[in-house]
């Protein structure tokens, strides 16, 4: 997939919503959606077992209409987060502009967000990408959760965050802090547009 | 017409579509009459040519308050013209269009098949052009699509600058949307204009409509719009506008009807509110975070591939006002991925100073050179390269023998034809039968089209071969200017990498001792090596006075033809031909009456002939001996009245008795003459 194509003059942006478990990926593009008018928004595709579990991965195309004379359309995916969905992870990866690491503000979920974040980066890494060149924010979901259950933005920062990129504080169930960190990543994405369409990545 | 106070550059929202335009419109407000002259804005209606044409007027009276500007729009221009045509001031209104610094034209797709308009408009664009003064048009179509316009104004306005301007994008209309509430004092909610400006309009003029109807709803509302109210209401439905949080709906006419409409589901809804939460900020509004997500794109976006079109394109503007070729800058634009326009543009600009440095450094050697088309093309720096090291290594060519002077267009005739016979064999032999050839006689009887004759021969009969063609006088210039430049070795290296040296009126080196002592080595070394030495000169070798004796002597030893004033025939030949190629018709008198007058060379024959076809219309007249006869001997003024009178005179006459004197051109009334006799 390529992210800019002239021909038909057209900008894909693929951003994958990555993270363990619950923590709260499909909700964050369950507000975008709700939020989207009507026109924009395609048909969300979610693939979840009886107990609300991504079991395949959602897909949310988003229709920005012409920006600059090019059709713009964001896809959001998101990854099965439990551990043994490994190999549709990385199929999901493959091919992404962009990645949101959801991460759960829950104290006693550290491990599980820094396991999910080295399989990230593992899974990048055996699809040919650089890590430091693939666009990437972080998002620090459940912050409205009582304080003494959840590590403070700058406790997730030092534990998680060793690249210092863009962090957001979210409560994606509310939507606050969703689309902060839509925007951050959206704006990386387009700002890579120069570097890497003419490198023609598939 | 008077300047509308708000069309200025700062009222102007500049976008990607109509970057160039603006940019090209600055650039000649700010320098009138030297970069972009004309220049030609074209664009559908409604998309700014008008505000831009006008701007250019006010920012250049801002610098120089004391340039006159004049706008007017074709159909007053028309009008104008017309008034002073009846009124019989048609030079007056001439001179007042062209005494102006700038003359900006609106809209001149009307001129199609407006034939006399567009001549009265070729002749301002001239006289503007002539006078440095800048003119400006605009067209809803570029020239070429205009029906039925000149193709000289076509060509006119095309050798200028063109430039469209294209509709809008999202973000241009969003900042157009902005200036235009800011302009009237009136805010809107956050996300109404950026919902306005998601709507594809097409044209400025629309979007305008658009706000006004925005601006009048929300008088009439008296409540903020939101943005999806303000996105129904333009797009021709009442808008079921969320009230504000909070606020009850009021009993307001538009407010009731607002109520009957179906409330729009709130989507927020959907999502189920944590009771862990219950005052967070309440629900934002639908679409606010998607459109201000939106803007996020749409910034982010235009950054990237505005940004660089953007520059791309004003270097294009650049680069052609200084008369570089920009092909390659121009195909970026057309390029299929966004390459990486700085280091193009650096790569550009490199290739662009040294070409300068290439073209410095053969002016040194050849200034009239170093205005060579070749400096002008960054995409052939190499051949540029090439050529300034060939003119370093005085492997140039030499100048070479004109091209429209051949054997075919010379008239053969008793007074030259052992010369054009002893051509001849030079061109097949050459180096071998006569060398030098020395071609000798006086002022305007062919020398010099023989000459290049044999030049051309000698080089189309040998393909790659150089021939030096040059008068004496350019001869003795370049060797000056060679000395002056310390570049004498370059110089000579020059003439004698040459395989014939054809040198004209060499009678001119009298007393040039310099130049004589190099054109008698160069004279030696074409004689070892067996090439060709072919000479004019107004007088025998023998009779040239002040040229050295060891020129003189080899002068002659080779065969020295001369070349007599044109005979009879010979004129008559010459007569036909230059009719034939100016397209006269004319009779055989005409030619026999022409070749009968004295004319000493073939410059004197085709002076005369001009003389006689200028005096009439050839397209209409035909050409008599008589006619012929008046210009070269009579009063030319009466010509046509002359003619009229001859009409009556019997055609059977010799033309040759058709003289005014002898023809009685009034005869007395027959009353007065039987009057006389009855007497």
């Amino acid at each position: 997939m390529s992210l800019v194509n002239f021909t038909t003059r057209e900008i894909t942006c693929k951003i994958v919503y990555y993270g363990p478990g619950r923590s709260g990926k499909t909700t964050n593009l369950q507000y975008i959606y709700s939020q989207v008018p009507d026109d924009r928004k395609g048909r969300m595709v979610s693939l979840a077992t009886q107990t609300d579990r991504t079991l395949f991965f959602d897909f949310l195309p988003l229709d920005l209409g012409s920006i600059s004379g090019f059709t713009t359309k964001f896809q959001l995916y998101t990854v099965p987060g439990q551990v043994y969905y490994n190999a549709t992870r990385k199929l999901v990866l493959q091919g992404a502009d962009g990645v949101v690491f959801v991460a759960d503000s829950q104290a006693r979920q550290l491990d599980e967000n820094i396991e999910s974040l080295q399989n990230l980066h593992l899974n990048i890494l055996e699809h040919g990408v650089d890590v430091r060149t693939l666009p990437m924010v972080l998002q620090w979901n459940k912050q409205d959760l009582p304080r003494d259950l959840i590590l403070s933005p700058q406790e997730l920062d030092d534990a998680l965050n060793f690249r210092t990129l863009p962090a957001f504080p979210a409560d994606a169930l509310h939507g606050s802090g969703v689309f902060e960190t839509l925007k951050a990543i959206s704006a990386e994405v387009l700002r890579r547009l120069s570097q890497t369409s003419s490198g023609g990545r598939d | 017409m008077e300047l509308n106070p708000r069309f200025r550059f700062d009222s102007f929202v500049v976008g990607a579509g109509n970057r160039l335009a603006a940019t090209a419109a600055r650039a000649v407000a700010e320098s009138p009459g030297t970069v972009y002259n004309p220049l030609f804005i074209y664009a559908r209606s409604g998309l700014g040519k008008t505000h831009l044409l006008q701007a250019i007027g006010h920012e250049a009276k801002a610098r120089q308050p004391d340039l006159r500007v004049r706008y007017v729009t074709l159909e007053e221009f028309v009008e104008e013209y017309s008034a002073a045509v009846a009124a019989g001031q048609s030079e007056g209104f001439r001179r007042s269009a062209q005494e102006v610094d700038i003359f900006l034209l609106d809209d001149v797709q009307f001129l199609a098949e407006r034939r006399e308009m567009q001549a009265e408009l070729l002749r301002l664009s001239e006289a503007l052009q002539a006078g440095a003064r800048q003119l400006v048009v605009t067209s809803d179509r570029p020239p070429a699509e205009i029906r039925d316009l000149d193709e000289r104004l076509v060509t006119r306005f095309s050798g200028g600058l063109l430039v469209d301007v294209a509709a809008p994008d999202e973000e241009t209309r969003l900042a157009i949307l902005r200036l235009k509430t800011e302009e009237r004092g009136i805010t809107m909610a956050a996300g109404v204009l950026e919902a306005v400006a998601q709507i594809g309009v097409s044209n400025v003029r629309e979007l305008i409509g658009l706000v006004n109807r925005l601006i009048a709803f929300q008088a009439v509302c008296d409540a903020p719009l939101t943005p999806e109210a303000g996105r129904a209401l333009l797009m021709g439905e009442i808008p079921a506008a969320a009230p504000p949080a909070g606020a009850a709906p009021s009993g307001e006419p538009a407010a009731a009807r607002i109520a009957e409409a179906p409330a729009v589901p709130r989507a927020a809804a959907a999502v189920p509110v944590a009771g862990a939460a219950p005052d967070a900020a309440p629900a934002p509004k639908p679409s606010d975070d998607f459109s201000s997500f939106l803007t996020v794109v749409s910034q982010s976006l235009a950054r990237q591939i505005d940004a660089w079109r953007g520059r791309v394109g004003e270097a294009v503007i650049r680069w052609q006002g200084q008369g570089y070729k920009t092909r390659r800058l121009e195909e970026l634009l057309e390029q299929d991925a966004i390459p990486d326009a700085d280091a193009v543009l650096a790569a550009f600009e490199a290739d662009v100073a040294q070409l300068r440095g290439l073209a410095e450094t053969v002016s040194h050697f050849d200034p009239a050179a170093a205005g060579s088309a070749r400096f002008k093309d960054p995409d052939r720096v190499e051949e540029a390269c090439a050529w300034v090291d060939r003119v370093r290594e005085g492997t140039s060519p030499p100048p070479a023998p004109a091209g429209a002077l051949t054997f075919a267009d010379l008239i053969v005739g008793a007074a030259n034809d052992a010369a054009v016979r002893a051509a001849r064999a030079v061109v097949e032999e050459p180096g071998r039968r006569y060398n030098p050839l020395v071609i000798v006689g006086p002022v305007g009887v062919g020398k010099t089209h023989l000459l290049h004759a044999v030049g051309n021969g000698l080089a189309a009969a040998r393909p790659g071969s150089v021939v030096a063609c040059v008068s004496a006088q350019t001869f003795f210039e370049e060797l000056v200017s060679a000395i002056h430049g310390d570049r004498i070795d370059w110089w000579r290296r020059r003439y004698r990498g040459a395989d014939a040296l054809l040198l004209d009126d060499v009678q001119l080196l009298a007393g040039k001792e310099r130049t004589q002592e190099e054109l008698f080595n160069l004279f030696n070394a074409f004689q070892d090596a067996r090439k060709q030495l072919v000479f004019s000169s107004e007088r025998l070798p023998a009779q040239l006075e002040g040229v050295a004796p060891r020129l003189v002597s080899r002068f002659s030893e080779g065969l020295v033809v001369e070349v007599a004033p044109p005979d009879r025939e010979m004129r008559a030949g010459m007569v036909r031909r230059i009719l034939a190629a100016q397209q006269v018709a004319a009779d055989q008198g005409v030619v026999d009456y022409l070749a009968s007058r004295p004319a000493d060379g073939a410059r004197a024959v085709t002076g005369m002939v001009n003389r006689v076809v200028a005096s009439i219309d050839p397209t209409r007249e035909t050409l008599t001996a008589l006619m012929a006869r008046i210009v070269l001997e009579g009063e030319v003024g009466r010509v046509s009245a002359v003619l009229a009178a001859a009409s009556a005179v019997p055609r059977d006459i010799d033309p040759l008795l058709r003289s005014r004197e002898k023809v009685v051109w009034e005869w007395p009334d027959i009353g007065d003459r039987l009057i006389e006799d009855l007497r």
